[in-house]
């Protein structure tokens, strides 16, 4: 059986759900949360690399390396608020961070 | 043949693992899985023709941002038990949400083609007979260059905010301060005293 674009984007697709399912699954758990994130950017990068080989288009490959970039910018950031958060309150469950009252 | 299977393979493991992130027990297991799942998705690449975004994975993924986070879990001492409380309440939602999304993404992917005019307006098409690496070095330095530089940028940006985030000074250490040891002057660093002989200070 050919293995095609189709199957591809089904594969990320499915990484996709998984990690929205994540977020909602782990409400209180903010790593966890974090996790997820990076699960639903690498479904992303998946896509773009998947269009981009189908396609003969090298800019996909490319743009999926920026998203690669904020990714891991991303998850420095939110790991540094989380070590500073959990300093201050001693707690990292999410129903606890209003602070801002936001 | 081949390819066919070790694209079963490697998108059947990605998946269970992925499912395993969101549901294990213990962070440092989802960590686990999270390393194992991208693992998977740079064989993927790797079948997919991009040896160097697979590489690339591997090295930032699993070297730097799992690690990353397998730091900050074994770093914080939370009772990750509590966190769990009350998880299935959030599970019928959940899954109706994630439900929606993969029919709608299933629509999505299930009903399109490419148009034939699309393949004239590529960016960059992929050269002949060039490595993964090379044609995308060929590519980054030059036409992407501004892209380029922003993803620097981006890093920049996001290591300052760490840094500037998590440092914190203890207090009561002595440190040097470079800048108050080169301000000095004799006039404020010498103190000129006569001693009156048999008298001392």
């Amino acid at each position: 059986m050919e293995i095609g674009l189709s199957q591809y984007l089904t594969v990320a697709a499915i990484l996709f759900t998984i990690g929205i399912f994540g977020i909602f699954l782990n409400r209180k758990n903010v790593i966890v949360i974090l996790m997820s994130v990076e699960l639903i950017l690498l479904s992303v990068n998946i896509n773009l690399v998947a269009f981009s080989t189908f396609l003969g288009d090298l800019a996909g490959q490319v743009f999926a390396l920026l998203v690669l970039t904020v990714a891991a910018g991303e998850a420095a950031i939110g790991l540094a608020i989380l070590v500073t958060y959990f300093r201050n309150r001693g707690t990292i469950a999410v129903e606890d961070i209003n602070l801002m009252k936001g | 043949m081949a390819a066919a299977l070790f694209f079963y393979l490697f998108s059947a493991i990605a998946v269970a693992s992925a499912v395993m992130v969101i549901s294990a027990r213990n962070p440092v297991h989802s960590v686990l899985f999270l390393i194992l799942c991208f693992f998977n998705a740079a064989g993927l690449f790797v079948l997919l023709g991009a040896e160097f975004l697979a590489m690339i994975l591997v090295v930032v993924y699993v070297g730097a941002v799992a690690v990353l986070f397998l730091f900050v879990v074994m770093m914080l001492d939370v009772d990750f038990v509590e966190l769990r409380q009350g998880m299935l309440n959030y599970l019928p939602i959940g899954g109706a949400i994630g439900l929606i999304v993969l029919v709608e993404l299933a629509l999505a992917v299930g009903g399109w083609i490419i148009s034939p005019g699309s393949l004239g307006s590529r960016v960059a098409p992929l050269p002949e007979g060039v490595t993964n690496t090379e044609a995308l070095g060929r590519v980054l330095y030059t036409d992407f260059l501004f892209y380029f530089q922003a993803a620097g940028l981006v890093l920049l940006v996001a290591m300052v905010g760490a840094i500037v985030l998590t440092l914190r000074h203890k207090e009561g250490v002595k440190r040097q301060n470079i800048s108050v040891q080169v301000a000095r002057t004799p006039a404020t660093a010498v103190e000129v005293v006569k001693v009156k002989p048999g008298q001392g200070i």
